[in-house]
This record gives C-alpha cells, sequence and structure tokens, in this order.
C-alpha cells in the first residue's frame, strides 16, 4: 500500500494542541467560533483527566447506555461465508439503538459543566438526532435537531422519536437538503446563539476539538472490543471493519487498535450505486483534500471546489466529507478505505437477518458488507471484527420501499 | 502603496467614512458583473467586496446563500471571477477590490496559482471567512503575492486574541457587529461602539464594520465611530431579480445613493 505520509511511532498521540492529524483536521471557521471553540477545547481537556467527570460518565454509559455491549460471534453467517470467524461488536444493543449516544451522553455532561441551556444536533439517519434528544430529556435541556428535508421523509420513525422526546426538530431546505447542509445550518444556529447553546457534533468531524472529542466518547467501543477479544479468545482480530460515514463509530472500533501494528483495519464507506457513476459518498475512496466544516480532510467536490452531493441508501452515510483522523489513517497507509455499494449493503443487511436473527442499521449493513468479503480472504482460524454500529428498525420503511412492497 | 491602504488614507484625510458594498459575483447575472462595479463605484463605494460563491457558506444567512446558489447554478467560478476583475481594473485602477469567500475553492483552485492570477487581475485583498488567524500559514501565498489578508475581528473575540488580531491587521480590520450570520438584523449600536472604540486603541489598520447595516440610518450611526460600514445583505437582496445588467446597475445606484448621503451628510456635519 501507499502512504503519502510516513507513519509515526504512536497514533495515539494525535491530534496535537492545534487539532492536527498531520496535515488534516484544524480550526477552519469564521472568528465568532473561535471564541466557544476554545471555550470547549479548554472545558473538555479539563474534564477528561477529572476523576469525578470520569466516573460520572462511567456510570452513565452503564446504567443509561447500557455498555459494554458484547462481542457476539455470528456463527451461522460465519459458517455460510465459508472463510474467517465473524464477530460483531454490538453497538446496536445501546440503549436507542446505535452507538451515537456514547458521544451524546458524554458531550450532554459536558454542556451541563458549561451551563449551557440548549442543546442543538445536525442528523442525518436521524439516530444522532434521537441520541441527542435522549440526553437532553435526561438532563432537562431544550433541543433542536436539523435534518435535511430529504432525510426527514426517508427517516420518519426517527423524527417522531425525536419529537416524542421533546426536540425540535427544523428541517433544512438549503443545498442538498441533506447531513452537510444540516451541519451549516446547525453551525448558523451556533454562531447565533452561542450564549447559552451547546452545538453536540454526531461525527469526529467539525472544527477542533469535535474530531478528538467525540472520537474520544465513542473510543470506548475498541477499548472494550480489545480486551474482549483478549479475554474471551486469547488473541486480537486479525482485520477490523466498520462503516464510515463521518467516522465516529469507525474511529471509536479502530483508535485502540492502532498501535497493533499487526491488525488489518478496514474502513467501508458508502459506494452507493458505484465509485464509477459519480452517485456516492465515499469522501476517501474517490474525494480529494479540501477544506469542509472546519477541518481539512476529503472531501468529495467538484474542480471548482464545490462540494458535491452524495448519494447512498443510508442517510448516516450520506456525507461529502470525513473525519480528519481518518484522512490521516488513509495517508498513512494505517487504515484502508473501500467502497460498498446500496446493493452489496443490502444484501448483507438480508443475510444478517436470516442466518443471525439481527437486524442490522444500513449503516452498519456496509460494514457487515465488508466483513464477508475479508472474512473470505482469510482461513476459517481467522477472526474478522465488525462494528455493528446500529439496529435496522428506522430502516425497514426504506428496505421495504426499495423492495416494492406497501406497509 | 497598495490600494486598499491609499483609499483609507484618503477617506481619512477628507474626514470621510468608506463605503463598502458587498456584491456575490455571478449574481443576479454573470454578464452584469462588470457594469456592476462600476455602478457600485458610481454611487460612491470607496471598496467593493466581491463574494466568491461556495456551496456551504456556513457563515452566510438566506439571501447570501441564495445569491451564491443562483450564481453556482450559472457555473460562475474562480476563473470568472478573476477575469471579472481584470475588465473592471481595465478602466477603473483606483477602486480597491477584496475578494471575500470561504477556504475549499481556494484550496481546490491551488494557493499558489490562486495568489498569482488574482494579483495580476487586480485583486487587492482576499478575506477567508473560514481561515482564522490561527490558520494563517494556509494560503501564506497570498500575502507573498502582496494581497492584503482581510481579518475579522467578532464580539466574542477575546481581548487575547484581538490583540494578536490588530497586530496582524492588513488592509482594514473587518469587525462583524453582532455574534450571527450575515443579514440578520441585530445590531446594538452603542455595544458596537465601544468594542470598535477598543479595536481603534489597538489597530493600526482603519475598522469597517459590516454585519446588519442595512440603511442610511444604521450606516450613519455606524459611521459615528468607524473608518467604514459593510452593506451586504441588504444590497444583494435589492440586486435579485433584477430584468438585465442596466436594471441592475440602476437598482444599486438607488439603494447607495442614500447611504452615500447620510455618510457625506454626517462628515460634513462633523468638519
Ligand atoms: C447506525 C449508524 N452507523 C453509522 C453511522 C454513520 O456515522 P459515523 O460514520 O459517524 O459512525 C450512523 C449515522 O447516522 C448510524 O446511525
Amino acid at each position: 500500500m501507499t502512504s503519502k505520509i510516513a507513519p509515526p511511532e504512536d497514533f495515539h498521540a494525535y491530534p496535537d494542541a492545534r487539532g492536527r492529524f498531520g496535515p488534516y483536521g484544524g480550526v477552519y471557521v469564521a472568528e465568532t467560533l473561535m471564541a466557544p471553540l476554545e471555550a470547549l477545547a479548554e472545558t473538555y481537556l479539563r474534564l477528561r483527566d477529572d476523576p469525578q467527570f470520569r466516573a460520572e460518565l462511567d456510570r452513565d454509559l452503564a446504567h443509561y447506555v447500557g455498555r459494554p455491549s458484547p462481542i457476539y460471534h455470528a456463527e451461522r453467517l460465519s459458517a455460510e461465508v465459508g472463510g474467517a470467524q465473524i464477530l460483531l461488536k454490538r453497538e446496536d444493543l445501546n440503549h436507542t439503538g446505535a452507538h451515537k449516544i456514547n458521544n451524546t451522553v458524554g458531550q450532554a455532561l459536558v454542556a451541563r459543566r458549561m451551563g449551557k441551556t440548549r442543546i442543538i444536533a445536525e442528523t442525518g439517519a436521524g439516530q444522532h438526532g434521537v441520541a441527542s434528544a435522549t440526553v437532553a430529556a435526561r438532563l432537562g435541556l431544550k433541543c433542536v435537531v436539523y435534518m435535511g428535508a430529504v432525510d426527514i421523509e426517508r427517516q420518519a420513525i426517527n423524527v417522531y422519536r425525536m419529537k416524542l422526546l421533546g426536540a425540535e426538530v427544523v428541517p433544512v431546505t438549503s443545498g442538498s437538503k441533506t447531513l452537510k447542509d444540516a451541519l451549516n445550518e446547525a453551525l448558523r444556529d451556533w454562531v447565533t446563539n452561542v450564549a447559552d447553546t451547546f452545538y453536540i457534533i454526531g461525527t469526529v468531524a467539525g472544527p477542533h476539538p469535535y474530531p478528538m472529542m467525540v472520537r474520544d466518547f465513542n473510543a470506548i467501543v475498541g477499548r472494550e472490543a480489545r480486551a474482549q477479544m483478549l479475554a474471551q479468545y486469547g488473541r486480537l482480530p486479525d482485520a477490523i471493519t466498520a462503516c464510515v460515514g463521518g467516522g465516529s463509530n469507525a474511529i471509536g472500533l479502530f483508535h485502540a487498535f492502532l498501535n497493533d501494528r499487526r491488525v488489518r483495519i478496514v474502513g467501508a464507506e458508502a459506494a452507493g450505486e458505484g465509485l464509477a457513476t459519480g452517485r456516492h459518498a465515499a469522501s476517501l475512496a474517490a474525494g480529494r483534500p479540501g477544506v469542509l466544516h472546519g477541518n481539512r480532510t476529503y472531501v468529495i467536490c467538484d474542480d471548482n471546489g464545490q462540494i458535491g452531493e452524495t448519494h447512498s441508501i443510508s442517510a448516516g452515510l450520506d456525507y461529502p466529507g470525513v473525519g480528519p483522523e481518518h484522512a490521516f489513517l488513509k495517508d498513512t497507509g494505517r487504515a484502508e478505505y473501500v467502497g460498498v455499494s446500496d446493493d452489496e449493503a443490502l444484501a448483507a443487511f438480508h443475510r444478517l437477518a436470516r442466518t443471525e436473527g439481527i437486524l442490522a442499521a444500513l449503516e452498519s449493513s456496509h460494514a457487515v458488507a465488508q466483513a464477508i468479503k475479508l472474512a473470505r480472504e482469510y482461513p476459517k482460524d481467522a477472526i474478522v471484527l465488525c462494528n455493528l454500529s446500529g439496529r435496522g428498525d428506522k430502516d425497514v420503511h426504506t428496505i421495504a420501499q426499495r423492495e416494492g412492497i406497501t406497509l | 502603496m497598495n490600494r486598499i491602504d491609499q483609499r483609507f488614507a484618503e477617506l481619512k484625510a477628507a474626514g470621510r467614512t468608506g463605503l463598502i458594498p458587498f456584491v456575490t459575483a455571478g449574481d443576479p447575472s454573470p454578464e452584469g458583473v462588470v457594469p456592476l462595479l462600476h455602478a457600485l463605484v458610481a454611487a460612491g463605494a470607496d471598496l467593493i467586496e466581491l463574494g466568491v460563491p461556495f456551496s456551504d457558506p456556513m457563515a452566510d444567512g438566506p439571501v447570501i446563500q441564495h445569491a451564491g446558489e443562483r450564481a453556482l447554478a450559472k457555473g460562475v467560478g474562480l476563473d470568472a471571477i478573476l477575469a471579472w476583475v481584470r475588465a473592471f481594473r481595465a478602466t477603473d485602477m483606483a477602486t480597491p477590490v477584496v475578494l471575500m469567500g470561504y477556504l475549499n475553492p481556494i484550496e481546490v483552485h491551488g494557493y499558489e496559482r490562486f495568489a498569482r492570477e488574482a494579483a495580476q487581475a487586480g485583486v487587492d485583498g482576499v478575506l477567508l471567512v473560514d481561515c482564522p488567524l490561527e490558520e494563517a500559514d494556509t494560503g501564506a501565498a497570498i500575502r507573498a503575492a502582496g494581497l492584503c489578508r482581510i481579518q475579522l475581528a467578532a464580539p466574542t473575540t477575546s481581548a487575547a486574541r484581538l490583540e494578536r488580531l490588530c497586530g496582524a491587521a492588513e488592509g482594514f480590520l473587518y469587525y462583524v457587529s453582532f455574534a450571527g450570520i450575515t443579514g440578520a438584523a441585530r445590531l446594538s449600536v452603542a455595544e458596537i461602539e465601544s468594542r470598535v472604540g477598543a479595536i481603534r486603541a489597538r489597530a493600526q489598520a482603519p475598522v469597517a464594520v459590516g454585519f446588519g447595516v442595512r440603511d442610511a440610518a444604521s450606516a450613519a450611526a455606524i459611521a459615528a465611530f468607524a473608518d467604514a460600514v459593510v452593506i451586504g445583505s441588504a444590497l444583494v437582496q435589492r440586486l435579485a431579480g433584477s430584468a438585465d445588467a442596466a436594471e441592475t446597475c440602476a437598482r444599486a445606484q438607488a439603494f447607495l445613493a442614500p447611504i452615500r448621503g447620510a455618510l457625506d451628510a454626517r462628515a460634513a456635519h462633523a468638519a
């Protein structure tokens, strides 16, 4: 594999004080947001080492989220594929049904420490919106969720869940009316209401300190999985994989393994209708370096630097950027990023449902499809660990519609 | 001396407040840009901010967002914009032009290539909305080519940052009058005055105030303590939907004339 950047000794030393992962990351925002971002970075770095904060977070993760989530040996799926053993890290079993809650529980505690009374969030699939509305309800904070008008349509169940939880869902009709536009709108809200508002970004994108903070809150996934591997199997997996939208569940799994050089790391991006068709959301596999939403990373844009419209069957992967740490992992060659198409993800969804009795989220189905491909490359005694980032209840309408079934 | 410094020196000598209109390049029409730039000057503009449209303008309100979307739909990009500035310069060597926009179009164009071409076209300064002082090495080529990097200061800017911003300011310092996006209307003149006073005490560079200035009254109120006022969304809104270049120019003239008048009346009164 070619690497554009020499891999560092210690991948855990990133980001630096300016939020840089090599040439990626940073703080590319309007002046008005510099002060709130500095305040957030300072508060977060202090809280990260505060034993009382850590204890509070651990308690919430155990008793509210339901951690640790198990690693599950998908024996029938593995046997059917006929290659390596596939293990699933069951983030779908978390409260609210995805890894997103790991991050919102953490950021909500930070928001409370900062005395903020209003939470805003952007959401694509609605999972992060639900996870934000959930923690806001629990802490008695007002919550406003920005969601692209296109996504509101394809994720109706999650929109209603957010409303049941007391959040206001604001449709975003600018640009492509999807996740990137929801992020723009949330940033505009934040710039206008910085005094009382905390912006919970739902993935490892955005300006520093978000990519670091969101990663830290999701890194529990990989820490648990690594310890569970050692305890239950006496060794580390041969390969690990996760789907990559903005990249939070992926970095959550990957981070603990970054310095274990023998563990192969593969991120599955949404190839939509195929990388060659241009209708995809594979920023790393098919994009180029650029600046979007406050950080330098790989983006999907045209020759004039205009951000392109993306396509994926899964709203949560439909994003033209990606977390800057993934850009760094790609360029150092530490991780590979490949495309998984809509059709491949759907096939994996059905296969997992029928062999294991698990309905995976469409996002996570991309990871399952990639795990199946990887398993075929290895012998039966090898282990491929796949992050099952969320459950598929929210997607049953999309899948039924796609298959011509009226519910 | 570059055109921006020259212009502010002239304004100071004449005791006048600068008028800086902002227009989105290519809106309402790509053909009308060059005549519009001349019309802005004829209506009393001292410096022109030309917005480079971007698909994801996170600091802009709906008016400038939509103007950018319309321009992008007509295929407007940096090559065209630099050609318009070159055409404008053929007959106007005096009025400074500042390009205002976001990083990604320039990043993809290439910083060095952009800086060279912009300087050759007659651009005088560049304001990169999403590139704060901390990331100033991004686009270092822009300064190296002799273009001013215009910095923003905001109500949320801390005293320590303000100190650094004032030290780094080139051309002029753009004070964002309230914490928000372009086009909102939340002017609190007393607050702005005290902040601008603090900036002027520290900065060598002149201070222009923008965001929320929309008419003669608000411009005159700001002119009492600022070196220049920037008018963006209200002008862009006024120009939107005009039938042809002639109408766009007439609308610009009609919109700016009373503002220019109010600024000059204040200056005459003060003198
Ligand atoms: C279940 C699930 N997995 C993955 C994602 C993609 O986000 P990320 O790449 O940040 O994990 C989402 C986003 O909504 C999601 O709901």
